[in-house]
């Protein structure tokens, strides 16, 4: 069966240790974790991970039912396939010789993304927006020479009905 | 009321209805241990070794229906818990774990005899707290207790610093557990049921197919009733054995690698497979894909994530098995089922023509076969002991040849198949239900990891009796060097053994030996007359293998015979 990446949106309890439930879950039972991004939320003691993932529909049922079985999960939505909106922030340090600086600031300009630090030799280039647009602007850098990138991973948002 | 932690816990154990513990003392609970003392409700039965505490504590937990509870210390006292609490997650025993910590001050330090056993149980038990203020320890255990005990049932442990339990505070006992993200369901979807009605009427060729869960949620009243009122034959995993009678003649004995041939067989023609309470092992299934190819699927289970997870299923049913089979016979009760016997002939006929072709079978021979030793067991207890078991080939000649009739007769370690499981088992089993004849059938490998709670059973004159069918081989993996390794019988010969008579009578138990067919039915005889704990040591054949036989991975209709 073919594998697909799903986004999913988890309501957790703001304990110690549920992230390492979530994690161990997950390795123990040899599925994937793409990307993950945890913080709190409105509601004190409530922390939401946004999680990619990826896996045959059948893994993908599992993943969702295991993470409901564990005490500390408040709320699972898989989102993929419902509206939605995502976002992710990368932090890209790029080469930047003289004779790249233009060209670089241009591509930066054209993502809306901004220049966060400057160096003789680098810049260092924040990023946002979907996940395939952060991979666009790294294909467009990449030539120039990326040396470090970090990147928050996706978090995400079910859209309210208009 | 002000109180100081190590009362706090021992009140909350007298209100969760606890009156047996097993346990072993050490630094970091030695203040629960002194409170102990001054509880007379409370009894502490004293293990040998922590592992064995938590085996006693799982047998206990299934020969009486209660939560079995361990007191352990901290840093081995908490490792060395770790197969047992493994094993009864695998089983979903219901368990509360006590292990002692070092104190809050210290933890991460390193300090002596800490480690980090909520870390490492993490993946084997439902749950598990750290309690860092004596402000919650009460609200912790009530919790931990609802936890183990409710939707499907599984170990619970509860790490107690040392400065929390010496800490004092007002101690009121909690209300009702109300945990918003722990709601098991219970009550079954109707809809799905009438689902399976309409498939039960329409079938031709049915088989329910029954596990640990009937055991747990004792349905097996609701499983005859629905088995008897539908005509439809049962097999079971070996977890759910005695949540059918194994003497009923819709029984089909176990299924699976050591099943039989006619419970495989129909398995693999079935055309309606009603699997209740069971998660499709892969000892079961064999190749998943061969399993139960033309047959509709349907499964009952408490737990969403056993539905679905190895087996793809037509009709999934959310729902505890007692509830759900309950309302099955219900929906059945308005059905009319006149005729049905005639309908369902030719398919039992089919059964019945693969239980003569290929019974289970032995040969007799002029040294004792171990299958001779556990129907003998079987005549002389009437099939009414309650049987423990160690892993291995004596587990499955156990579940082949003693036929039990209800649920919490049969204690095996099934998931985890954890070798030193029986001795420690049948003694809290023995505990749980005082009075009535607990065997552990094991072999002269399994018997000797855990032999040193013989004198736990001694002490506290617990008359369990050990049925040793001594081969001495670890039989079950020389079978497969045997059968697939080219009788290469690595590391599976031991060379040395101890005399398990003189071990008894060394523990103060008492130790009987046969060495020939015809002196098994009196060595069990004394052995089970005796009112002391028995170590019954038979010499038998030492390279008898269980059969029938599924090697790995293979369509359970490919058996290998004799």
């Amino acid at each position: 069966m073919s594998e697909k990446k799903h986004l999913l949106s988890i309501l957790v309890d703001n304990e110690p240790g549920v992230l390492s439930r979530i994690t161990g879950l997950f390795s123990g039972r040899g599925y994937n974790i793409e990307s993950l991004s945890v913080a709190e939320t409105v509601e004190p003691g409530v922390s939401r991970i946004t999680m990619v993932t990826k896996g045959s529909p059948m893994i993908i049922e599992q993943i969702l039912k295991q993470l409901n079985k564990l005490i500390n999960v408040i709320k699972v939505a898989d989102l993929t396939g419902t509206k939605y909106v995502q976002r992710e922030m990368a932090l890209v340090k790029v080469n930047a010789r003289s004779d790249h600086r233009a060209e670089i600031l241009r591509i930066t300009d054209i993502f809306r993304g901004q220049v966060v630090d400057v160096g003789m030799e680098h810049f260092t280039l924040k990023i946002e927006g979907d996940p395939d647009k952060i991979e666009a602007v790294l294909n467009l850098l990449k030539p120039f020479g990326i040396r470090e990138i970090a990147r928050t991973g996706c978090v995400a948002l079910p859209r309210e009905n208009k | 009321m002000k109180l100081k932690g190590a009362q706090i816990l021992l009140k909350m154990l007298q209100e969760e209805g606890v009156d047996t513990i097993f346990g072993y003392p050490g630094g970091s609970v030695i203040d629960i241990y002194d409170a102990l003392m001054e509880e007379k409700t409370i009894k502490h039965y004293l293990v040998r070794h922590e592992q064995g505490a938590t085996h006693a504590a799982d047998g206990y937990a299934r020969a009486s229906g209660k939560v079995g509870v361990c007191l352990v210390t901290s840093g081995p006292g908490a490792t060395n818990t770790v197969t047992g609490i493994a094993s009864a997650y695998m089983d979903s025993i219901p368990m509360v774990i006590f292990t002692g910590q070092v104190p809050t001050a210290l933890i991460g330090n390193d300090a002596f005899q800490e480690v980090d056993i909520v870390g490492i149980t993490r993946p084997c038990t439902k749950h598990n707290y750290l309690v860092k203020n004596v402000k919650d320890l009460a609200r912790t255990i009530k919790e931990a207790f609802h936890i183990a005990r409710s939707g499907r049932p599984g170990p619970v442990l509860v790490d107690l610093p040392k400065d929390v339990i010496n800490a004092t505070t007002e101690f009121k006992v909690p209300g009702e557990v109300k945990l918003k993200t722990y709601n098991p369901t219970y009550k079954p979807n109707i809809k799905q049921l009438q689902k399976v009605m309409e498939l039960i009427v329409k079938a031709e060729k049915p088989v329910l197919f029954s596990g640990g869960g009937v055991s747990l949620s004792k349905a097996h009243k609701e499983l005859t009733e629905l088995a008897v009122k539908t005509q439809i034959p049962v097999t079971s995993t070996l977890m759910g054995l005695g949540g059918f009678p194994g003497t009923h003649p819709l029984w089909l004995g176990m299924l699976g690698m050591h099943g039989t041939f006619r419970a495989n067989m129909a398995i693999s023609e079935c055309d309606l497979l009603i699997a209740v309470g069971v998660r499709f092992d892969d000892r079961v299934t064999g190749k998943v894909d061969e399993f139960a190819p033309g047959a509709k699927i349907v499964q009952i289970d408490i737990d969403p994530t056993s539905i679905q997870k190895n087996v793809a299923v037509d009709v999934p049913v959310v729902g505890d098995c007692k509830i759900s089979l309950k309302e099955l016979n219900t929906l059945a009760g308005k059905q009319d089922w006149t005729g049905i016997e005639k309908k369902r002939k030719p398919w039992l006929e089919e059964i019945e023509d693969w239980k003569k072709t290929t019974p289970l079978a032995y040969k007799q021979a002029d040294v004792i076969k171990p299958q001779y030793v556990i129907e003998t067991l079987y005549d002389l207890t009437g099939g009414d002991a309650i049987i423990a078991t160690e892993v291995g080939q004596n587990q499955m000649w156990a579940a082949q040849y003693y036929h039990v009739k209800e649920p919490g007769h049969f204690i095996t370690s099934g998931g985890l198949g954890a070798m030193g499981f029986g001795l420690p088992a049948a003694i809290g089993a023995q505990v749980g239900a005082p009075g009535r004849p607990v065997v552990d059938i094991a072999g002269d490998g399994s018997i000797q990891m855990n032999i040193q709670e013989l004198a736990t059973a001694v002490q506290y004159e617990l008359p369990v009796k050990v049925v040793i069918l001594n081969n001495g081989f670890l039989g079950m993996v020389r079978q497969w060097q045997e059968l697939f390794y080219k009788r290469r019988y690595a590391s599976t010969k031991f060379a040395h053994a101890p005399d398990f008579v003189k071990l008894a009578e060394a523990y103060g138990a008492v130790g009987l030996r046969a060495k020939k067919p015809e002196e098994v039915a009196q060595v069990l005889k004394q052995g089970l007359e005796c009112n002391k704990p028995v170590i019954m040591d038979f010499v038998v054949e030492p390279e008898e293998s269980v059969y029938p036989m599924v090697p790995a991975g293979v369509s359970i209709k490919k058996m290998l015979l004799v």
